[in-house]
């Protein structure tokens, strides 16, 4: 069995976004592995518990991106590959899936390929169903768990309306959610593996592909306005007093 | 000259953080009021490597490097005292003997499946009612050969992680006449007819790691028991306390790191005389006292662990670090607990509990006048 677990990095979940000039900032905070994806790692690692077989960590990002696939390493995946090119700046979710089903066919497909349910920054949990429409293979979405026999790939979904069991013929594109079991902590066996690997780098000309246009563009961003208030304590010997200073303050400032 | 851990490292000291913050230390007080062991994080320590930090890969360990083993501890100590103890005991006093001096035959039996987190954990009893910081001379517990065995009879005090290990490795005189040629190292199954773990010891910190007084009856173990050399377990103790003052005082680093983050948590939301405490001047010295002598203790504890691993000499800085570092958790718990005023006295706040806890590591493992006795005997040589 060969399962291809797709993962991003994200800034970490404490990061306040703001806007600044128009783009989304974290600011300074840390990158880490998309804590959605950390799940989608695990269902591939339980796979390939269940079967034998391999998988392969992949991310689109920065060099600094290298990092997220690491803890994917350490975490237990057999190998990691990341595609980096300057011209995939401003990537939308359908870029990136179109970016991810050229990966995934230069890997040389794979009988699974797993997402996190959606990401913690963009949120739009949009790539994983526009990946499996790019590849042409069936998406069984938000799997609590997964069964593959024979070819055939059975997964529980779990949805606002219960639990939902569908099935489909390998290979399928999948998205997991948080039963599906609490991601393993890397091992320090584990780290030493991902340490030592040399991550493969490819760019949109070893995928063959040009960079995808953005489908949706941000017009504008602009952060929420900002509330001036100022809070003042009042104190005094009585209620009375008290009260009577504040009387004074609300017609001081012609509030009534 | 570097400075910086190497990515592996980083990456470790990551993971272990982060299973700290999620598993340890959200229990700590759990496990201090109620004087219990913290089970479910030991179990799920096996499989990252934190119960095999000594142990070679090949007996089931994760054999890290000195400086990741006391990366390792510095971040559970920063989680919780007891289990700080608990594990560094294990890993330093537990396992390492094991893995550095006994056979195969042995080191195959017992270290995977001390290392998995499935079976209970490793001790070291050194310690004895006439006996602690002077082994040499104090050590009674003596064991004799009859009959293909080792008959041991004596007595044990303040042997860490008794109850909940597999065996213990006890130190013994196998050799009546005395002197450092006189003692030994066995391997003791905690299941041995004639061993008794009396009842946990009631002490003022470190509740969750139970600590025991262990008695010894005619206790027969095979001659293959024997860890090391006959009559080499001193200078096996020895060398093994060197690795694990470095172990106290990474966990000792981990308590005062957490004793320092209180403190700036509560400074900054504290107000007196208009303003938080953190603006007043003489809790910002205290602040910047913790934040560098931390700082100090750290670079000296990694420093001790980078000679270990280098295979370099470093039982004088092994010792420094000990004493220094000890000294340090104790000085900036106390001090968290001032910046706290009241609450810091209180039992809600975590301070108290971090120098309750701190204050054990100027005794263990060599109390702070036997590692001043330590380094001053070398520096008086070489000069
Ligand atoms: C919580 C806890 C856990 C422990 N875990 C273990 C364990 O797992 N295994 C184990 O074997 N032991 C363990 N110990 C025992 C510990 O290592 C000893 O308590 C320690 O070595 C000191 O020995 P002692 O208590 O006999 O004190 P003593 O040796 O009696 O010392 C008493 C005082 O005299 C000082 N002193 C002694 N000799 C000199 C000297 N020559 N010059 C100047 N001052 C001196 C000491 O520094 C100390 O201040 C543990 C103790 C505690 C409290």
């Amino acid at each position: 069995m060969k399962i291809i677990t797709c993962i991003k990095q994200v800034p970490d979940s404490e990061a306040k976004v703001t806007a600044q000039n128009g783009q989304p900032s974290w600011g300074e905070a840390p990158l880490v592995i998309n804590p959605f994806d950390e799940y989608a790692v695990e269902a591939a690692l339980l796979q390939r518990e269940a079967q034998d077989g391999e998988v392969i960590a992949l991310c689109i990002g920065p060099d600094s991106a290298k990092d997220a696939l690491k803890h994917a390493l350490a975490m237990g995946a057999d190998s990691a590959i990341l595609v980096s090119d300057p011209a995939l700046g401003a990537l939308d979710s359908q870029g990136a899936a179109r970016v991810l089903a050229a990966a995934i066919q230069k890997i040389g497909g794979a009988d699974l390929a797993i997402f996190g349910r959606q990401t913690l920054d963009e949120g739009t949990g949009l790539t994983v169903s526009q990946t499996a429409r790019a590849l042409g293979w069936p998406l069984l979405s938000f799997a609590g768990s997964i069964k593959a026999e024979g070819g055939k790939i059975t997964v529980e979904r779990v949805i606002e309306e219960g639990k939902q069991t569908v099935s489909a013929a390998a290979p399928a594109v999948l998205s997991v959610v948080q039963s599906i079991g609490e991601p393993r902590y890397p091992s320090f066996m584990g780290i030493r593996k991902a340490s030592k690997a040399v991550i493969p780098v490819w760019t949109l000309a070893d995928l063959d592909i040009a960079a995808p246009a953005p489908v949706v563009t941000r017009a504008e961003l602009l952060n929420p306005p900002v509330r001036d208030q100022a809070c003042e304590m009042l104190t005094g010997e009585t209620p009375e007093a008290i009260a009577e200073t504040l009387v004074e303050k609300i017609l001081a400032e012609k509030v009534l | 000259m570097d400075f910086e851990l190497n990515e592996e490292q980083r990456m470790w000291q990551k993971t272990v953080h982060d299973f700290v913050a999620a598993e340890i230390k959200p229990k700590a007080h759990e496990v201090d009021e109620n004087a219990t062991f913290n089970w479910e994080a030991t179990r799920k320590m096996g499989p990252l490597g934190l119960l095999g930090l000594s142990i070679p890969e090949q007996y089931g360990g994760s054999g890290v490097d000195a400086v990741s083993a006391a990366i390792a501890i510095e971040e559970i100590g920063w989680g919780c005292g007891s289990t700080g103890l608990a594990i560094a005991a294990h890993n330093g006093l537990g396992t390492s003997p094991i893995a550095l001096y006994a056979t195969d035959a042995i080191k195959k039996r017992w270290l995977p499946l001390v290392a998995s987190g499935r079976a209970k954990l490793g001790a070291l009893a050194l310690t004895e009612p006439g006996a602690g910081s002077d082994l040499q001379g104090g050590v009674r517990t003596k064991a004799e050969k009859s009959g293909g065995e080792w008959v041991i009879n004596g007595a044990k005090m303040w042997c860490t992680n008794a109850s909940i290990a597999e065996y213990i490795i006890t130190l013994v005189r196998t050799n009546p006449a005395g002197g450092s040629r006189s003692l030994s190292m066995i391997l003791v199954p905690t299941n041995t007819p004639g061993l008794t773990i009396h009842p946990a010891e009631k002490k003022m910190g470190l509740k969750g790691s139970p600590t025991h007084a262990v008695t010894y009856e005619d206790v027969r173990v095979p001659l293959e028991n024997l860890i090391g050399e006959e009559n080499r377990g001193l200078q096996q103790t020895l060398a093994t306390l060197d690795g694990g003052r470095i172990s106290i005082g990474a966990l000792s680093l981990g308590l005062a790191q957490s004793a320092l983050e209180a403190a700036l948590d509560y400074s900054k939301t504290r107000q007196t005389f208009g303003k938080p405490i953190a603006e007043h001047q003489a809790i910002q010295f205290m602040l910047a006292d913790a934040a560098t002598e931390i700082d100090a203790a750290r670079l000296m504890v990694y420093r001790a662990a980078w000679l270990k691993e280098k295979g370099r000499p470093y039982s004088k800085e092994a010792a420094m670090a000990k004493l220094f570092a000890t000294e340090v958790g104790e000085r900036v718990a106390r001090n968290a607990i001032q910046i706290h005023g009241g609450y810091g006295y209180s039992r809600e706040y975590p301070v108290e509990r971090i120098y309750r806890d701190a204050r054990l590591m100027t005794i263990g493992e060599g109390t702070s006048e036997i590692n001043r006795m330590v380094i001053a005997r070398q520096v008086l040589l070489s000069h």
